[in-house]
């Protein structure tokens, strides 16, 4: 498995998002309030929202486009809505962030 | 036959008498009163709401007109009683009326007393006892100048805490060591002075004023010890004294008060005297409860009953200030005899002491938490022995007998006649069985039938408990809708909260108003930064993340998640300038689509987020800035070209349109707010579909509001016409900032004058005069903070890390 470092906690706002650009489409990393970070594919299951634009609370992002709330932590629509985001693993040390290379290919396959 | 009952004075007392007598014995006699006050009967204990700004004189009202006519009796306002005839048995007024009366009830309450120091004349010193009192400090604290409040008592920290969120800078002079210290021991009387303190309240204790320095009016208050405190307005709350003089004239027997039997007769027997001004067994009163029941017996003896009899008992305290939470009542002295029970918690600001005596509590102080206040109070009452909770007694009733209660298992928990409206006297038995045999449904119904919580309402919570315990299910509190799932208040609650709290960061108000999420949601979020920014113009700092994308990035989301960028074009007048620059930046940023607005703007669309602060750097250089076309904020002023070219056109309606633009672009709104300004009635800018539009008329302007082309389609309703533009800027701005401060986010304004009434916004702001200015300059001061061309900001470099990506990752890989 191989672990890229895309950036320091630091680099993104608490209750905000950055994106990471791949050749496979962009990657959303989320910071929460509570400082957990979260990586999901930059795509709103509903019309394809950025969703590293919408407002973030709790461990949720809200899509800008047609408040469609994504749970960080799954991927999943919450609430009456039905669909799933790809969520990718990530890991935090210290105060870099990792994403693992081959989920990132995983997706062209 | 019937007899003649007049009453002196019209209080809350006589009020309640009156309410019991009507019940007891309707018809009997004919019932005159005599107020000295030009108004009706009013919840005096609910002043301070009024000073801090938290309810209207209207809603304070106990008896209006309706109910006097309704009963048939004559009320004489703005009367005082100037002489009394007993052998004669008549009085006349100070306008000259005569009555007679078979029997006679002085109830004239109480005046404030005032320091007889020098200089306590002057203008600017004020007591705190009436409405005119009241009108006379919300006047003041328009100054928002300095404030000196003398005495720290019940009064003197509700006057000062009001003030304070009026604005004014206040400072409260105590002549004893601690707040309050009838009521609190030193211990909670720290507490409340470090909670006061808080507030930005100065306390000063142990000290004596010596006298009040000013020329012409009030300048300072000098204390004994030398310090000068500055002062335009002075409050004296050091107490008050019954208002005895007029029976002491008539010969009636008076000590501190008018002397009364335990029926409340004073020594003439057709001849009755209850309230403030009254004293039984040697003690005068001045809080309600024992007010309310002098009143049920002065009721029952006028009724016929010889055996009704005042009893007196302790009452306990609570302070009507927002935010602090105390509670006292009975004896808290120390003494050999007698044991305590405390607790402390300072990280969470409570502290509880009981004070027993031969196994029984005696007195009680509570400070920050008060739920059990009503407990203690009911175990002091009925003497119970506490021996056996002795050792969990100081946690409360939900600690005894098993495990803790929730607030509403812990009112279940209560006997029936525990007592949980202090102020009237009101038992939970009372209640529950109104509600059932009545079947009432609101809070508002239970006040209506038993007057629980309807005094000063820091019952209110019990009693909707109550009303869930007995009614279950069927009873739903939340006639107000709540403004999202995070929380169970609405709006308007939270806009008022977040003024007379004083809550200046987002944190501080989902903290302070008990959001049940720990960062709230994008519904409430970008409401609750709205109301902070418009409630606090200079002192919040705006939170970015609570913006939705638009109002981060300043620019339009599209579908793809490219953006569309709209430059101001003042009026939507443009220039061969300004139409070069932009055809240079589509050209340059290869923008697919340039369309003209519904406004009269140039948008250009599918614009890629990286490419923002380039574009706006190169609209920057032309002269633009954003036209804030995404913004829950001004958009647009509409106009035609007017005298300029029109041959119909009657005044500048385009250089009107531009003003007002200029004047009010960068503010934000509850919702989009877009306006017009049309030459003539011809109304070529469409302005009478607009929030606010204006038509120009030969003799002035003619100014429209609270239409909508939207989702409804609504013509505008007129506001006024007036002469000059001078005015009409006038009259918008302060329409606008009307909207602003009462608008509930996302309610555009054809909505909000539905629900606040368009007689009422006519009200405020074409007639009062005072209003409208103060509306105006309200604006005018946020503006200062908000006409910041966020373009050239970002520009600069604000928000850099918005627009570029974190990293770019396996692009070498995937070359491969």
């Amino acid at each position: 498995m191989n672990w890229i470092s895309i950036g320091s906690i630091e680099d993104i706002p608490q209750r905000g998002a950055r994106c990471v650009n791949t050749p496979q489409g962009r990657i959303a990393i989320f910071r929460t309030i509570e400082n957990q970070v979260f990586a999901i594919e930059d795509r709103c299951p509903h019309k394809g929202g950025p969703l590293s634009q919408g407002i973030v609370h709790g461990a949720a992002v809200t899509c800008p486009l047609h408040n469609w709330v994504i749970s960080l932590e799954t991927g999943k629509a919450l609430g009456a809505d039905e669909g799933t985001v790809r969520t990718i693993p990530l890991r935090v040390e210290g105060a870099h962030i990792f994403i693992v290379q081959e989920a990132l290919a995983s997706r062209a396959a | 036959m019937i007899e003649k009952l007049i009453i002196i004075g019209n209080g809350m007392a006589p009020g309640r008498m009156l309410e019991h007598l009507l019940e007891r014995a309707p018809g009997r006699y004919s019932i005159t009163i005599f107020n000295a006050e030009p108004r009706v009967n009013y919840d005096r204990i609910m002043l301070s709401p009024v000073l801090s700004g938290e309810k209207a004189y209207e809603e304070i009202i106990i008896h209006g007109d309706g109910w006097y006519i309704k009963n048939e009796i004559m009320l004489y306002k703005g009367h005082k009683i100037v002489s009394i005839d007993r052998s004669a048995k008549t009085v006349t007024s100070n306008h000259g009326v005569t009555e007679t009366y078979d029997k006679l009830v002085i109830a004239t309450g109480s005046s404030p007393f005032i320091l007889p120091v020098p200089g306590h004349g002057l203008p600017g010193v004020l007591t705190y006892r009436d409405l005119d009192d009241v009108n006379a400090m919300l006047l003041a604290a328009q100054s928002r100048s300095k404030a000196v409040v003398i005495g720290g008592g019940l009064l003197g920290l509700e006057a000062a805490a009001g003030l304070s969120s009026q604005g004014m800078d206040v400072s409260v002079v105590h002549l004893m060591p601690t707040l309050m210290e009838r009521q609190l021991d030193p211990a909670a009387g720290y507490l409340l002075r470090r909670a006061i303190e808080d507030r930005g309240i100065k306390v000063f204790t142990k000290a004596n004023t010596k006298m009040i320095l000013g020329k012409t009016k009030v300048e300072a208050v000098e204390l004994a010890d030398g310090t000068i405190i500055p002062a335009t307005l002075i409050v004296m709350a050091a107490g008050i004294k019954p208002n005895s003089q007029l029976a002491k004239d008539i010969g009636i027997t008076v000590n501190r008060g008018i002397v009364v039997d335990s029926g409340m007769r004073t020594s003439d027997p057709d001849v009755f005297a209850l309230g403030e001004c009254a004293e039984v067994g040697g003690h005068v009163y001045g809080l309600v409860a024992p007010l309310y029941e002098m009143a049920r017996v002065a009721a029952a003896q006028l009724a016929g009953d010889a055996a009704a009899s005042f009893v007196h008992s302790d009452t306990p305290t609570k302070l009507k200030v927002t935010g602090i939470d105390l509670f006292s009542v009975g004896d808290f002295a120390e003494g050999d005899d007698r044991q305590e029970i405390v607790l402390r918690d300072a990280a969470a600001g409570v502290y509880k002491r009981v004070i027993l005596k031969d196994d029984r509590v005696i007195g009680t102080v509570l400070y920050g938490e008060v739920a059990d206040g009503a407990w203690f109070s009911d175990l002091k009452k009925k003497r119970t022995d506490i021996s056996e909770m002795r050792d969990t007694l100081i946690f409360g009733q939900a600690y005894q007998g098993g495990p803790s209660l929730g607030p509403t298992a812990a009112v279940a928990a209560l006997p029936d006649d525990s007592e949980i409206c202090g102020c009237n006297g009101v038992c939970k038995g009372t209640i529950t069985n109104a509600i059932v045999s009545k079947g009432l449904k609101s809070i508002d119904d239970v006040r209506a039938h038993t007057k629980a919580s309807a005094s000063c309402g820091s019952c209110s919570g019990l009693v909707e408990q109550l009303m869930t315990l007995t009614l279950g299910e069927a009873y739903n509190p939340a006639s107000v809708q709540p403004m999202c799932g995070c929380t169970t208040l609405g709006h308007d609650d939270i806009r008022r909260l977040i003024v007379t709290k004083r809550l200046k960061t987002l944190a501080a108000a989902l903290q302070e108003l008990e959001w049940k999420t720990s960062c709230g949601c994008a519904k409430c979020r970008p409401a609750l930064n709205y109301y902070l920014v418009c409630a606090w113009p200079d002192e919040y700092a705006d939170d970015y993340q609570s913006r939705f994308i638009n109002e981060r990035v300043h620019a339009n989301i599209q579908k793809d998640g490219t953006y569309s960028v709209v430059p101001r074009m003042w009026g939507g007048v443009t220039s061969a300038r300004e139409l070069r620059a932009i055809a240079d930046v589509v050209d340059k940023f290869h923008i697919p689509t340039v369309k003209v607005t519904g406004g009269q703007r140039i948008d250009m669309l599918g614009v890629r987020k990286e490419d923002l602060p380039s574009v706006w750097a190169d609209l920057g250089k032309a002269g633009f800035v954003s036209g804030q076309a995404y913004a829950k904020g001004l958009r647009t002023v509409k106009t035609c070209v007017g005298t300029d070219w029109c041959r119909f056109g009657t005044q500048d309606s385009t250089g009107l349109g531009i003003r007002i633009e200029k004047f009010m672009w960068g503010s934000w709104t509850p919702a989009k707010v877009k306006m017009a300004v049309s030459g003539c009635p011809r109304n070529c800018a469409e302005a009478t579909c607009k929030d606010v539009g204006v038509i120009c008329v030969d003799s002035g302007y003619e100014i429209h509001f609270a239409g909508a082309a939207g989702l409804d389609i609504k013509g505008t309703e007129v506001l006024c016409l007036v002469k000059t533009e001078q005015e009409a800027l006038k009259y918008i701005v302060a329409l606008v900032q009307m909207y602003r401060e009462q608008g509930r986010y996302l309610e555009r304004i054809y909505k909000w004058a539905k629900r606040i009434g368009f007689a009422e916004i006519r009200r405020q702001i074409v007639a009062d005069e005072a209003k409208r200015g103060a509306y105006f300059d309200r604006f005018v001061f946020s503006q200062k903070f908000a006409q910041i061309d966020p373009w050239s900001e970002r520009v600069s470099g604000k928000d850099k890390h918005e627009f570029l990506p974190m990293a770019a990752v396996g692009f070498a890989e995937a070359a491969e």
